[in-house]
């Protein structure tokens, strides 16, 4: 998780906000998603997956596919790619099925 | 954060903030009709005109000008009080206790936990549905690895957050939007190694027959031409990455030649699938599209087979932005017509023009970057299929060949992909391809609607469920769990 990335363009005078993610410091800027973020701080992964335990960051970008779930401020199950970056915030790596706290419905299994 | 002050009534409820929803939405209001604006997204413009708090599209851009005029008549009308605007709002369901007749009741909540909704419900008298699409994917070996994204998703990334999602990147796939990704990233300072292309060249040439009635987009695929040279981006056709390498994170992809390029970004996209959870929640009549996908039947003033409820854009088909500019404006007309409010029988005559025009470049534009036929011939028994409930090709064929699985639904059963998560979102038709494969036989339509139909169209919290089933005049947990229980969405 070393790569260093970019953030293309930068905003004259938008001051950055200052999260964590499992302890440590990153930054973001106003508008980017956690995950964006995450990206931007070199950071591809959050998830690892309930059956085989692979790991998983954004892939849809849109959120559409679920893949980017995280916790943040101890809210578990949130979509990275959505959830707009705060200053202050503290997000966490998820683990298992990565589910929250009785959400429902997005299971399918309705039959 | 539920409400459960009395939900208002619009005559018309606009589904979606894309090109499509907002035409509609603006052209209706303007027409002197009571529109909700719902959608999804933080800032109005869909996938189209996706853009962050401080960088709305460029207005000197021909289309940035349109977006431009349409966010200032949307915000003329939302200050007249005719049109209610909610953004980060999603429809998680729609319901109508009186079969094709009275108002329909639409569910909202907010896409994250601490996102304030303004309404948990409103009513309307009429649904326009605009719903947009997300890229469509098929599963490659090592498509589930960090780094690897959707092309779609990457390209949001930089229009949306500023953010290149990697340093070295391999665009791949099929169609004419791998263009403008790798042209933006390259423009962001990343190495673009190549466009790997999984069609043959020649049908660039092709389809400019198709493109001479457009102009405007022969124009936009020569200057894409051009950045494509000034950045030295290779652009490789008939060219299919064949794996994606890497143990915790993409390194790199194989080609089919056997050349591996190294990279830690690959943006995959096969086209685009449109997102019908809401046309068939509410019994709209869908079919299978030039380009596979599955979408909603419309007759040529955009209403669908069921009463008021029209739709535009790419729920439709796909077929870009300035297509569902078009039928947004008309699906407006043929709401306020409804209404017996005077409309311009020119301006409804010019718009199915440009429609139809539209609609010929885009099959024109199907017709020349196809899934490739023989894809699922690259799957590997350990290939995820299903990334929610990691349902590997292996497991699918064990499912047809040792339980019987011969169509979706089955398949679905017995395998669980497409009940993750998700909900099929991603791997809907890629497991409708492979299903159908295995059997020997082409994808249907039939084999994309048990994979398009969802309970819910957004997640919902047990306290909504609850809410719903007791709080309720209207029947609505009857119609969420009959078109759970068979899956098609067919109330
Ligand atoms: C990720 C992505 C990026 C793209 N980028 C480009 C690009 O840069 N250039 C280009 O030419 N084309 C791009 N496209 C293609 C583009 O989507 C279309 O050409 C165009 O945006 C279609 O317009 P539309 O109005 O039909 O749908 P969209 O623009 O997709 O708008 C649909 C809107 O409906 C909302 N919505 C859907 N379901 C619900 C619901 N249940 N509740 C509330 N809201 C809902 C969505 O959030 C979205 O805002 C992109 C597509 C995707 C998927
Ligand atoms: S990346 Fe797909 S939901 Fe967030």
């Amino acid at each position: 998780m070393s790569h260093a990335r970019s953030e293309c363009g930068t905003r004259s005078g938008a001051p950055s906000y200052r999260l964590t993610f499992d302890g440590a410091a990153v930054t973001a800027l106003p508008g980017q998603s956690v995950g964006a973020a995450l990206m931007a701080a070199g950071i591809v992964s959050w998830r690892t997956t309930r059956r085989e335990g692979r790991p998983r960051g954004l892939f849809c970008g849109i959120g559409v596919c679920f893949d980017c779930l995280i916790t943040v401020d101890g809210r578990p199950g949130q979509r990275a790619c959505l959830v707009p970056a705060r200053d202050g915030m503290r997000l966490s790596a998820e683990g298992g099925d990565g589910e929250g706290d009785g959400e429902g419905g997005g299971d399918g299994d309705v039959d | 954060m539920a409400m459960s002050t009395d939900p208002p009534m619009y005559d018309v409820a606009v589904v979606g903030a894309g090109p499509a929803g907002l035409s509609a939405a603006v052209g209706a209001a303007e027409a002197g009709l009571d529109v909700a604006l719902i959608d999804a997204g933080r800032l109005p413009g869909g996938q189209y005109w996706r853009h962050d708090d401080e960088h709305p599209p460029h207005p000197g851009h021909r289309d940035g000008r349109l977006f431009a005029r349409l966010r200032a008549r949307l915000h003329h009308q939302r200050r007249l009080g005719r049109l209610h605007y909610l953004p980060g709002h999603q429809v998680w369901l729609i319901d109508r206790p009186r079969p094709d007749t009275g108002p329909f009741t639409l569910r909202l909540n907010g896409p994250y936990d601490t996102a304030p909704v303004e309404r948990d419900r409103v009513r309307a008298r009429a649904l326009v549905l605009c719903c947009g699409t997300h890229d469509r994917q098929l599963p490659i070996p090592g498509w589930d690895l960090p780094g690897v994204m959707a092309a779609g998703g990457v390209q949001a990334l930089l229009k949306g957050h500023r953010t290149a999602a990697g340093s070295r990147a391999v665009v791949a796939g099929t169609g004419p939007f791998l263009l403008p990704v790798a042209t933006g990233l390259a423009q962001a300072g990343v190495r673009v190694l190549a466009v790997c292309e999984a069609n043959p060249v020649h049908g660039w040439l092709r389809h400019l027959g198709g493109a001479a009635r457009v102009p405007a987009k022969s124009a936009e695929a020569l200057r894409y031409a051009a950045l494509m040279a000034r950045h030295r981006i290779p652009y490789r056709t008939r060219a299919a990455v064949t794996e994606i390498l890497g143990e915790d994170r993409v390194r790199g992809v194989r080609l089919d030649s056997g050349e591996v390029l190294e990279a830690d970004l690959v943006a995959l996209g096969w086209g685009f699938t449109p997102a019908l959870e809401l046309p068939l929640m509410v019994g709209a009549d869908t079919r299978r599209d030039l380009d596979g996908s599955l979408v909603a039947v419309v007759d040529t003033h955009q209403r669908t087979t069921v009463p008021d409820v029209l739709a535009a854009g790419e729920t439709t088909g796909v077929g870009g932005a300035a297509l569902a500019v078009a039928e947004g404006r008309l699906a407006a007309l043929t709401v306020a017509a409804a209404h017996r409010l005077p409309v311009d029988p020119r301006a409804a005559r010019r718009l199915r023009a440009t429609i139809r025009h539209g609609r010929a470049f885009a099959a024109a534009l199907h017709g020349t970057y196809p899934v490739p036929a023989g894809w699922t011939d690259r799957l590997t028994e350990r290939t995820v299929v299903c990334r929610c409930e990691e349902v590997t090709y292996g497991e699918l064929c064990r499912a047809r060949d040792e339980l019987g699985a011969e169509d979706p639904r089955t398949m679905k059963l017995l395998a669980r992909p497409g009940m993750g998560w998700c909900q099929g979102r991603i791997c809907g038709f890629a497991v409708a391809a492979v299903t159908a494969s295995l059997t020997g036989r082409p994808a249907t339509a039939e084999d994309l609607r048990p994979l398009s139909a969802r309970p819910f169209a957004a997640l919902v919290t047990l306290g909504e469920l609850a809410e719903m089933a007791d709080g309720d005049e209207e029947p609505g947990a009857d119609a969420a769990e009959e078109s759970g229980a068979d899956g098609d969405g067919e109330p």
